[in-house]
């Protein structure tokens, strides 16, 4: 779950973090009345941005910085009729411009191989961090909290005046800088950790000529499995994301997928593959891959194999209508493979589908499974390398091409 | 011999008397595992599957001396959970919750690191000694005791590698499934440390998945250090696009970490056997084995 940038700040706001005055702008008549009253505030220039829960916004034409309202109105209209990477873009967010004397970065992320969280401070703010740890690693400093107590403060200035002496032009009064830095790192700690965020990142952390810290932009993704924590959040984005015309932006055949409570990633071939178990789906993908075939989608239905579930899933793999035939595989385990052959036949039954459909399937009395379904004219596999040939050579002779 | 469990192993079950805790419970005991206790705060004192039921971990460690336990509860407790057991001494958790919030996990995998207590999962299908004893939802009738060892993510592939190998009559020692999750106990690196010091296993199977770099550390930490018995490793996930989630909350490829290729070339590196089917996992554990050593 990926907060928008205006949402992130808000909830930095909400614990102490400044960020720059601004107000959410939905039309080009708004935008013009969020610059007025900025302005009037202010008197500086105003930064007209993209609300799309994407990075690579600014290099797609998605942030103007303008001088006017009626500037800002008329950017606000270009904006809002964009699409970013097939997110269209619903609001603008409208805010002050810094005085800028140094771009810092401060991010908090998940570090997989530490199983910790991992606190990253950079004088190198403003460009992709990732490509900073690569190049100038040295300009990189990290912090791993113990998470029963958090970062406390002599960490943060360790890690701080580390990273600030790395710093191209360290900015002046280090000391006073640093004693913000604490504050703020536990500011934005107590953000990931009340939000279940898996990161929760400033980029960039300005430095204003005046010496206080401001967060100028904000990324927050929350972890899915926490969702439950944080139904209101969820609500408030829902909402956020769906525009007029129902479109989100997000996949919709992913998003018909969550509604109907599947395990399911949309991709761009011509082969459904469905199968019990995440590991043993994306080995599916791979021999279809390897036998010359594009997949159309990864969908695990889980453990087991029941009739209902099958029958969900087929419906939503075939309601794409690039898809040419589907590649089924279950394990079955201890689940009995002539019923989880009625339970494929009859789906098919009822869906009306047309399409060839080839089955790999193991479990006690699988052999009998591969009779009832070689009879009702659905294909049967042993192993499933020849599942993948027979669907890859089956959905090339339907589509006349590979 | 055997890693991390055997025929004397106690277990004791979180979550009992749940509809899937009752369900793996029967199939474990039905498979020979030693159930000595189940836990249910609020239900201590009653009897669940012919095991005595009792309300905190503690109660049932110095009642009945478990020595495992097989962890099944939602995700909202499955955490605490977790701590639970550390807390009581028992010396192998296997959690096979999936689901579980990552901080929460943070949390309980700094709180084990403090106790001697090793997690295996969460999200994962658990651990089996051919023949011996299962915790966990490994199918009770495709593993057959014999010398190759397994360590997986995935839990079907884990079961799928089971029974390839059993078919062409290659046993097993243990299999471990590690899980999914971007945060777990036990991970390729620990678990190819105890097959390096069991006698009774001569290979080892792994496999892997995307994201993360847990293939990558163990292929440099343990099996170029000199590791001296033969691995075939099956790494699933080889198409898939980066920056989607497939399925497991940890099977992503995120920026330049987690792809397949790098996992591929760590292990190749490191004197692996690289399989691309569980037809070929058979095949090369079955060379690398030597005919006669492997049965």
């Amino acid at each position: 779950m990926k907060l928008l940038e205006y949402q992130a700040k808000q909830q930095f706001a909400r614990r102490g973090i400044a960020i720059p005055a601004g107000r959410l702008a939905r039309s080009a008549a708004e935008a013009e009345a969020a610059a007025r009253e900025l302005q009037r505030h202010a008197g500086t220039r105003i930064a007209v941005k993209a609300q799309v829960p994407i990075g690579g916004r600014g290099k797609a034409g998605g942030i103007a910085v303008v001088e006017s309202p009626d500037q800002a109105r008329r950017e606000a209209e270009r904006i809002l009729a964009m699409d970013i990477r097939g997110y269209p873009v619903r609001s603008v967010w409208c805010e002050t411009g810094l005085e800028i004397a140094n771009e810092l970065y401060l991010g908090i992320t998940l570090d997989r191989d530490r199983r910790r969280l991992v606190v990253i401070f950079s004088a190198a703010g403003g460009m992709d961090i990732e490509q900073v740890a690569e190049t100038q690693p040295e300009r990189i400093a990290k912090l791993w909290p113990d998470p029963f107590r958090g970062p406390q403060a002599f960490e943060i200035r360790e890690l701080a005046f580390a990273a600030l002496r790395q710093a191209t032009a360290p900015p002046d009064g280090t000391a006073r800088v640093v004693g913000s830095l604490v504050s703020l790192t536990q500011q934005l700690y107590r953000t990931a950790i009340e939000l279940d965020a898996m990161t929760c990142e400033i980029n960039p952390l300005v430095l204003t000529a005046a010496g206080d810290l401001v967060a100028a932009d904000g990324k927050l993704e929350v972890d899915e499995n926490a969702e439950w924590r944080h139904r209101d959040l969820a609500e408030e984005l829902a909402r956020d994301a769906v525009g007029d015309d129902g479109r989100s932006g997000d996949d919709p055949f992913e998003v018909e997928a969550r509604r109907r409570g599947l395990t399911y990633v949309h991709l761009d071939g011509h082969i459904g593959c469905i199968g019990n178990g995440a590991g043993l789906v994306m080995n599916t993908l791979d021999l279809v891959k390897q036998q010359g075939g594009d997949p159309a989608d990864f969908l695990d239905i889980g453990g087991g194999a029941r009739a209902d579930v099958v029958r969900n899933a087929l419906d939503m793999v075939l309601s794409d209508p690039k898809v040419r035939g589907v590649f089924i595989n279950i394990f079955g385990g201890i689940t009995r493979g002539d019923e989880v052959a009625r339970g494929i036949i009859q789906a098919r039954d009822e869906l009306h589908i047309d399409k060839p459909l080839v089955v790999r399937m193991t479990g006690t009395r699988e052999e009998e499974g591969r009779r009832l379904l070689e009879e009702a004219g659905i294909v049967p596999a042993v192993s499933a390398v020849e599942a993948a040939r027979k669907i890859v050579e089956l959905t090339r002779d339907a589509g006349g091409r590979g | 011999m055997s890693i991390l469990v055997d025929k004397a192993t106690r277990v004791v079950v979180q979550g009992i008397t749940g509809r899937e805790g009752s369900f793996h419970t029967e199939q474990m005991i039905a498979y020979g595992t030693r159930v000595v206790a189940g836990v249910v705060p609020g239900k201590g004192g009653t009897t669940h599957l012919d095991a005595p039921v009792f309300d905190t971990v503690a109660e049932a460690v110095s009642e009945t001396g478990a020595d495992a336990a097989f962890i099944i509860v939602p995700p909202p407790f499955a955490a605490d959970a977790i701590m639970e057991t550390a807390a009581a001494g028992i010396a192998l958790a296997v959690c096979v919750t999936e689901g579980i919030p990552v901080h929460d996990m943070v949390r309980a995998r700094a709180f084990v690191e403090t106790t001697p207590t090793r997690l295996i999962g969460p999200n994962c299908p658990g651990v089996l000694t051919a023949g011996e004893c299962k915790i966990g939802f490994i199918p009770n009738h495709v593993a057959r005791p014999g010398r190759v060892g397994i360590v997986a993510r995935s839990g079907t592939l884990t079961y799928e590698v089971i029974q390839g190998l059993s078919q062409a009559g290659f046993g097993q020692t243990t299999a471990v499934g590690i899980g999914g999750d971007p945060v777990l106990g036990l991970s390729f690196t620990e678990v190819l440390r105890l097959f390096a010091g069991d006698p009774a296993t001569a290979a080892v199977v792994m496999v892997g998945e995307i994201g993360g770099s847990d293939e990558e550390n163990a292929a440099e930490q343990v099996l170029a250090g000199g590791f001296d018995k033969p691995v075939v490793a099956f790494i699933s996930g080889r198409t898939a696009p980066p920056g989607k989630r497939m399925g497991h909350a940890g099977a992503i490829i995120s920026g330049n970490k987690g792809s397949a290729q790098s996992k591929v070339d760590a292990l190749t590196a490191a004197g692996a056997s690289i399989a691309d089917t569980i037809e070929d996992v058979v095949r090369l554990t079955g060379e690398r084995m030597g005919a006669t050593a492997a049965r």
